[in-house]
């Protein structure tokens, strides 16, 4: 048996979803057009950039270069699962209050993976950090504080804390 | 950039997969599909069917086996092998290996299959799988045969596997002596790597068999044969000089390429460096061991 087009149903972010899609779908593609989730974004488009990072049954895959076929039956979390409803995780916190945001194409990628290694290493040392995110591309900050702001996350360096105006 | 359309089966049987790869002129099978995507994206590939082998039971098994080896299905993924006790335990070379493959996406869909049968030659686990002398399983509609790893890749992305045929394990013997394996590259894939296994004699200091491989930098990984003859039979702490010796016989005999990875004197350069700190690393392994 083999098909040209394929039932999926799977979960994305905690929500059981259903789709028809022609086999060749790639899964960024679904996520953003058919249920219009536009955190992950396509970037390199060949597996090196992890602007597209999701997180598949735990597993961080590039969106870009999987099938959407192969959420079938699976678990998808993108950006938009990682966020809460209101406000920002300690992962998105982080990132902003070290300025470790500029244009922000390559950061929804990085909270799905910064996320994924504080699961698997809470106090990931720097080896484990630069092993983990050494795929995932970044044009502007040049890194550092994007570092400082896991290493605040895994207890290697002191958090920072927001000004009286940044609160929310 | 979107595949061109395909008919995609979700076979659950290693048989329904074979016939149905065998009975299609044009078909691949779909593992982790990183590097069967990229060519389709890129249009170098556009089969008319896909047979996912995902779903067929056990493939990404990793076990032990009673004639101490390790199995590892051909399904396992890079992050799998890397995580693996049994395989961090008696082959961590590979280990380490799988941990440094690519970046932790590609490592968390990439079969160790799927790696072999590309035969992209900038690539890890065909150099150090062919020094330890694993043994790769494949299964197709004639039935099924083993092929040593260092006899399975041909030359750039051609293998000694036949379309229908799939591969459903790799069956690596466990080390009797040290293993060492090392890798340069300043892109995603290595630019040269090298892998050294030794057969230790009965009294563990002498050396009986030595495999030194080196890969990435030609069309295949290629046994560094003078290097190895150099070895077999001499004392683990005579190994340094003698290798320094040969050297430079051997590394001008490395089939090497030209590409934007270095150019092929700077490759085999690179793999004369890597041996030599394999070999000091092999030795150090000996010398631990023994008081
Ligand atoms: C950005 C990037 C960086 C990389 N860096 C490295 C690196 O540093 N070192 C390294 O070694 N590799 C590297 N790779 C290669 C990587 O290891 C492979 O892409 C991966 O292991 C391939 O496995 P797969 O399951 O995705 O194969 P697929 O893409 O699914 O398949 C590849 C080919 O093998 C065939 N195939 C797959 N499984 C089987 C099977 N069981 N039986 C028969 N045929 C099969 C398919 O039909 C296809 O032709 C890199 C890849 C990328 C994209
Ligand atoms: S867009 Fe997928 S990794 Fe760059
Ligand atoms: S903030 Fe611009 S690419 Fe990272």
């Amino acid at each position: 048996m083999s098909a040209a087009e394929i039932d999926l149903r799977f979960t994305l972010n905690g929500r059981e979803v259903q789709a028809r899609v022609p086999s060749h779908t790639l899964l960024l593609d679904l996520v953003r057009e058919r249920f219009g989730l536009k955190g992950s974004k396509r970037s390199c488009d060949m597996e090196v950039c992890g602007a597209c990072t999701m997180m598949l049954d735990g597993n961080l895959v590039s969106s870009c270069t999987t099938l959407a076929a192969d959420a079938d039956g699976r678990a998808v979390v993108t950006v938009e699962g990682l966020t809460p409803a209101a406000g920002l995780s300690r992962v998105q916190e982080a990132l902003v209050l070290h300025g470790a945001v500029q244009c922000g194409f390559c950061t929804p990628g990085f909270v799905v993976a910064i996320t994924h290694l504080l699961q698997q290493h809470p106090n990931a040392d720097d080896e484990q950090i630069r092993r983990h995110l050494r795929g995932n591309l970044c044009r502007c900050t040049g890194y550092v504080k994007i570092l400082a702001a896991v290493r605040s996350l895994a207890g290697t360096e002191p958090g920072l804390q927001p000004l009286a105006h940044e609160r929310t | 950039m979107l595949p061109a359309p395909f008919q995609l089966a979700r076979p659950t049987e290693l048989a329904e997969a074979i016939r149905l790869a065998a009975a299609t002129e044009d078909s691949h099978f779909h593992a982790g599909g990183t590097e069967l995507l990229m060519a389709m994206k890129l249009r170098l590939l556009r089969p008319e069917l896909l047979v996912d082998l995902k779903r067929i039971a056990g493939l990404d098994r990793i076990a032990w086996a009673e004639d101490a080896s390790v199995v590892i299905g051909a399904l396992a993924t890079h992050r799998q092998v890397e995580q693996d006790v049994i395989v961090r335990r008696h082959l961590p070379a590979l280990a380490a290996l799988c941990a440094n493959v690519a970046n932790v996406r590609v490592r968390s869909a990439g079969t160790l299959g799927g790696n072999l049968c590309f035969a992209e030659p900038h690539a890890d686990p065909p150099t150090l799988l062919a020094a330890l002398g694993a043994r790769l399983r494949l299964v197709g509609p004639d039935g099924e045969r083993e092929v040593a790893a260092d006899a399975f890749i041909l030359g750039e992305f051609e293998t000694a596997r036949e379309p229908a045929e799939i591969m459903t394990h790799i069956t690596v013997p466990v080390p009797r002596g040290p293993v060492a394996y090392r890798r340069f590259r300043h892109g995603e894939r290595p630019a040269v790597n090298a892998a050294v296994a030794w057969t230790m004699a009965a009294d563990g200091v002498t050396i009986e068999r030595a495999r030194i491989v080196v890969g990435a930098l030609g069309s295949r990984p290629q046994d560094v044969g003078l290097l190895e003859r150099l070895l077999a039979g001499r004392r683990a702490g005579e190994a340094a000089e003698a290798v320094a010796q040969g050297l430079t016989d051997a590394v001008g005999e490395i089939e090497a390429m030209d590409d934007r990875h270095g150019g092929a004197d700077y490759k085999r350069h690179l793999a004369g460096v890597l041996i030599t700190r394999n070999i000091a690393e092999a030795a150090a392994q000996i010398n631990g061991a023994t008081p």
